[in-house]
């Protein structure tokens, strides 16, 4: 006998004994699963691999899903969007549904969730992972309009905003200026801005030696700062310059047709190319459900990471308030599955798995050097909140250490490898 | 007659027990790769023995054995956790 047949008749055959009524339940428990990213892509396809018994249905309008994760290097040049891109056939294959339409509206109380194509599916649990929207307007002048001309390229959709970015990169004349707007916390992927003028200033440095950055930041203090300050002194001297909110750093207005990026008091900065990462909230659905509260995110149960305002609804990934945890692709898997393990258990009449959440995210900074961010999380004793494990976690050592470096680059890249066959493989 | 052992040991547990094993688990997955079998420079963990898991996370934790982020990983996991991780992976198959 297999372990996984073994297994799978223990699961089977402690359920027939403990309750034979919730196995009928159980055999016909619909999970329905809102988002094909990194949240949910990850919670469709554990749910069929630890919980056999569920019908698993995922709705995601694109046929191919565009990573967040290593767009950067795509906008650098040391990647191709292709490189990036999954579809969705791994995870029929493991007998997922997968309906590539988009969920226009929640029915909380009845359970239904309302697809634009007209169809109306109905759900026992429902795992929401719609990600997040970009709040136009809330830099003024700057609107989808705007974006085709000073990309965002922060939600990538079919790709076309990195691409639109990295072709700006490319037609720029050497000396021009890159100006990029970076948005007060919280927002997706925190330390994504920094590593995304990591891979500007790689191309630069390459291709456009006389050019420079302009980073505006609407924060005094980011991700890894130490770290990045050091590679960037380290590998590109001279060639970034990041200004922070309290040196006027924060860009509250654009003016598209000139590429201007105006601050807060009122410096005009034109620049070549311009990168604006506008303010962000929840996904429009999850707002839209009434799930979110005044902050424009959506609160959730610690354990469950159901929406306070709607139980059976678990909302993860970017559109979710995670206490200390970042908006990061990896946490969006964790907490999926600790999502999916207690769906289902309330499905059978138990109580939800005690939850441990992990997160190592990576930056690349430049060639063979990469830096890391890891973070271990518990809910408090009481179930209230979510704490960072005393002791654990925290970023790569600083100093001259070129092994660590590398290998960390190294390591990246098989994370990237890792996740992206955990979700879609 | 092997299925109702298996099924005694399956109720001998505690439920939360039985179910937070491969939970923690799953946390090594995303750079271990799906199943522990290992991605790019990154080693493999299925089909370990379960004592060498242990010792190098329990040594991870301590400082006492050299890496790039595992003792910052391995100090967020109880004893408890690592050895029951350590048990899941040594059962799957390299």
């Amino acid at each position: 006998m297999t372990p996984r047949l073994s297994r799978r008749a223990v699961l089977a055959g402690a359920a027939l004994l403990a309750a034979p009524s919730a196995v009928r339940a159980q055999s016909q428990a619909r999970l329905l699963v809102i988002g094909g990213g990194f949240g949910g892509a990850s919670a469709a396809g554990f749910a069929r691999r630890r919980f056999p018994w569920l019908d698993v249905t995922l709705v995601e309008p694109k046929a191919r899903f565009v990573t967040c994760p290593y767009g950067n290097l795509v906008i650098g040049g040391t990647k191709t969007l292709d490189a990036i891109t999954h579809g969705y056939d791994g995870l029929r294959a493991r007998g997922v549904r997968v309906v590539h339409d988009w969920a226009a509206g929640i029915d909380a109380a009845a359970r239904r969730v309302r697809l634009q194509g007209g169809e109306t599916l109905g759900y026992d649990r429902l795992i929401l992972s719609p990600g997040i929207a970009l709040r136009w307007g809330a830099l003024e002048g700057y609107d989808e309009a705007a974006a085709e001309v000073m990309p965002h390229a922060w939600v990538p959709g079919d790709g076309a905003q990195t691409l639109l970015l990295r072709r700006q990169l490319e037609a720029m004349p050497d000396g021009g200026v890159v100006g990029m707007a970076i948005p007060a916390n919280p927002f997706r992927c925190p330390p994504g801005p920094y590593e995304r003028i990591s891979m500007i200033a790689g191309y630069l440095k390459r291709h456009k030696p006389r050019s420079k950055i302009l980073a505006f930041d609407a924060k005094d203090a980011f991700s890894k700062q130490g770290l990045f300050q050091d590679g960037w002194n380290a590998l590109y001297p001279g060639l970034i310059e990041w200004v922070p909110a309290n040196r006027d750093g924060r860009i509250t207005r654009v003016d598209a047709r000139d590429r201007v990026l105006e601050s807060e008091f009122g410096e005009k900065h034109r620049v070549a190319v311009a990168n604006v990462i506008p303010p962000q909230s929840a996904a429009r659905i999850a707002i839209d459900a009434g799930l979110a509260d005044a902050s424009g995110w959506v609160p959730v149960n610690p354990v469950t990471f159901e929406s306070r305002a709607a139980p059976g609804i678990h909302v993860v990934g970017d559109a979710n308030i995670p206490g200390p945890m970042p908006k990061s692709g990896y946490i969006a898997n964790s907490t999926a599955k600790q999502a999916v393990a207690s769906a289902a258990a309330s499905l059978r009449g138990e109580a939800p798995p005690s939850a441990l959440y992990y997160n190592t995210c990576y930056s690349h900074v430049g060639d063979d050097y990469g830096i890391s961010i890891v973070g271990i999380f518990r809910p408090n004793a009481e179930g209230t909140a979510i704490v960072e494990v005393p002791g654990s976690g925290g970023v790569s050592p600083r100093g001259n250490l070129p092994e660590q470096r590398r290998l960390e680059a190294t390591y990246a890249d098989a994370w990237y490898d890792s996740i992206t066959r955990d979700m879609f493989g | 007659m092997r299925f109702v052992a298996a099924l005694l040991a399956a109720f001998a547990m505690s439920a939360p027990a039985a179910a937070q094993a491969p939970l923690a688990a799953e946390g090594c997955y995303g750079c271990h790769g799906p199943g522990g079998t290992g991605a790019g420079g990154i080693p493999a963990l299925a089909g370990r023995d379960a004592a060498e898991l242990r010792a190098a996370m329990i040594a991870f934790r301590a400082n006492e054995r050299p890496g790039t982020i595992m003792g910052r990983v391995a100090r967020g996991y109880t004893e408890a956790e690592i050895a029951a991780v350590a048990d899941h992976f040594a059962r799957l198959p390299r």
